[in-house]
């Protein structure tokens, strides 16, 4: 099996209920689990497989629930109970690869939840997902009763010692609420503003007590790992990295669309063949890898593997694995503005870097755009980039919203410069 | 509808909104967390968050009034203003917006005669921009009451104002 999170979703169907699932091996993952293994060798076992977080940080998700402390009599009360969260707060502009797999085959998340659950020995789990996604919500609480009413949730799952209960949390949408720690202070009920670190929500989560985040894509990888083994899923990937991984195409391509690709799939084949190259009358200008906090790459860059380490060699991130296309007709100043827009609104304003930096950064581009820009913007819009970057702030919202504007001053410097010497009227852009 | 702070003294909470908010409340250790939960509940009910709403739902926590509108204030899902029966938004994130999404706002704040953020005459609909959907593979996409709509384009919109 070569798709294995995508086998339940088919164009013809919408749907994948409990007996879909399962007539498709769902929940077997979950029964090894609870009935043949110890929780730290499920842990073992998602660190072996070389999971990385498929949120876009790209972090080992076996690692991860490692260092939530063993359940041990000696530990200190605070730590004995710890919680599970499915992050599902999917919005960074140009993602849609969470939403496929919440609406169409919620069971596969809820079965990587319980696994999860048990590898650290949570009793409760949170989905917390963005207040937009309004089916996803419905077809989850549906997808939770059926594997309440099934005995997948609640005491005693499978006869064992494992309780869980899985609650789902609609949140009221804001971009800041899918950083790792803003979303705990969002769950508690607070003002969605990322905390500082150390301590790491796997020490000292919510309500303080040891929590696991992962993101809904990484969830569903879990159990078919459990359940078909390391070497399977090792030989899922095409380069560095294991497994398969959702990719995405939008913008000006034939058929933008989502497919399940092995990971290290080349960029070309996902831009040249599944989404069947750029529309007539359109070229290829450059594409943002994972979404909009990620360095804008270039046509020859097309032949670099999808992975995590590839792409960073190349200049980018692997982010969510969803490409947004600039084409020839497409301003991409202009498109710079769009997303350092987003990122200012979505700033929670908690560090003083990213509530005026961004601001002052779309300041100075609509500037640029209205032709009042001088060539010293320039510097000061790559200085904005090194003082919002990664180190300066709580967390990886400014670094993120950097990206695609450093990488555009590299490679579309003359975008910019026309606009400043007022002769952008030679250009075509829309 | 603008009210003052002495007009905004606190309106109980129905009978329903109280069972749902009971209904969620235990899932948490805390039951300041159920806050925003709350807030959605409510707007569910009121379409609105008001003054008066607002200090309702943080009796009932029993949570301070600063701290329910600091949430209030901080999620773009909850409106702080009346708006019509049904809100569109309309997704200007980079994809939409690449593919027409301020030809989608010009088309409908011209067919509704607002501005974003307004409210048409007839009280049926308010626009308001929202930030990438998740649909970027079928934009420009736009969130109209709670059912997502792609593919969008003039044509789209008329039809959809129609109904």
């Amino acid at each position: 099996m070569d798709k294995p999170l995508t086998q339940n979703i088919h164009p013809d169907h919408d749907f994948t209920s409990l007996a879909d699932y399962q007539k498709t091996g769902g929940y077997r993952g979950m029964r090894k689990a609870l009935t043949e293994l110890q929780p730290h060798e499920v842990t073992q076992q998602i660190k072996d497989s070389g999971l990385r977080g498929r949120g876009g940080a790209g972090f080992s998700t076996g690692l991860k629930w490692s260092l939530v402390p063993q359940k041990t009599s000696d530990l200190p009360d605070f730590q004995q109970t710890r919680y599970f969260v499915a992050n599902a707060d999917e919005m960074e502009p140009g993602a849609f690869k969470d939403r496929l797999l919440l609406e169409q085959d919620p069971h596969q998340l809820i079965e990587g939840i319980i696994i999860g659950a048990y590898a650290i020995q949570a009793n409760i789990a949170y989905i917390f997902m963005r207040g937009e996604y309004r089916l996803a919500a419905k077809r989850v609480t549906y997808a939770l009763q059926e594997a309440r009413a099934q005995g997948y949730l609640g005491e005693h799952i499978l006869g064992s010692d494992f309780n869980l209960e899985i609650y789902l949390h609609t949140s009221a949408g804001r971009y800041i609420c899918g950083e790792e720690t803003a979303l705990l202070n969002a769950l508690e009920g607070k003002r969605s503003t990322p905390r500082a670190r150390p301590p790491h929500a796997v020490a000292s989560g919510l309500w303080g007590r040891p929590t696991v985040v992962n993101n809904v894509e990484t969830l569903c990888n879990v159990g078919h790992i459990i359940h078909y083994g390391i070497d399977w899923y090792h030989s899922l990937g095409l380069g560095a990295d294991h497994g398969t991984k959702l990719f995405g195409v939008s913008g000006r391509v034939k058929h933008p669309g989502l497919w399940e690709l092995p990971m290290g799939t080349p960029i070309r084949e996902i831009v040249e063949e599944y989404a069947g190259g750029m529309l007539d009358g359109y070229q290829l200008r450059g594409f943002l890898p994972g979404g909009a906090s990620t360095d804008f790459l270039l046509p020859e860059h097309l032949d670099v593997r999808m992975d995590y380490d590839a792409v960073a060699e190349a200049g980018s991130r692997l982010g969510t694995g969803t490409l947004i296309i600039l084409d020839d007709k497409t301003c991409p100043v202009k498109m710079v503005l769009n997303m350092e827009q987003f990122f200012a609104q979505e700033s929670c304003g908690w560090c003083t870097p990213c509530r005026d930096g961004l601001p002052w950064t779309v300041t100075l581009l609509q500037d640029i755009i209205a032709g009042q820009g001088r060539m010293e913007d320039l510097d000061t819009l790559a200085g904005l980039t090194r003082m919002l970057g990664p180190g300066h702030t709580f967390c990886a919202l400014a670094p993120g919203a950097m990206e695609p504007l450093q990488s555009a001053l590299k490679f579309f410097r003359e975008d910019f410069e026309r606009y400043i010497v007022g002769n952008n009227d030679e250009l075509e852009y829309a | 509808m603008k009210q003052t702070a002495e007009k905004s003294t606190s309106e109980d909470l129905t009978a329903l909104e109280i069972q749902e908010i009971n209904a969620i409340i235990n899932h948490y250790e805390d039951h300041t967390s159920v806050a925003i939960e709350a807030l959605n509940i409510v707007q569910k009910h009121r379409r609105w968050i008001s003054d008066s709403t607002l200090k309702a739902v943080a009796d009932f926590l029993q949570i301070s009034l600063a701290h329910l509108e600091s949430v209030a204030t901080f999620d773009n899902l909850i409106y702080r203003q009346p708006v019509g029966n049904t809100v569109i938004h309309y997704c200007n994130s980079v994809t939409c917006w690449m593919l027409g999404s301020e030809q989608i706002r010009e088309h409908l704040c011209q067919r509704l005669h607002v501005e974003p953020g307004e409210t048409s005459a007839d009280g049926q609909y308010t626009i308001l921009p929202i930030v990438c959907l998740g649909a970027c593979h079928r934009a420009p996409a736009a969130l109209v009451g709670d059912e997502l709509k792609i593919d969008l384009n003039t044509d789209a919109i008329d039809e959809i104002l129609k109904r």
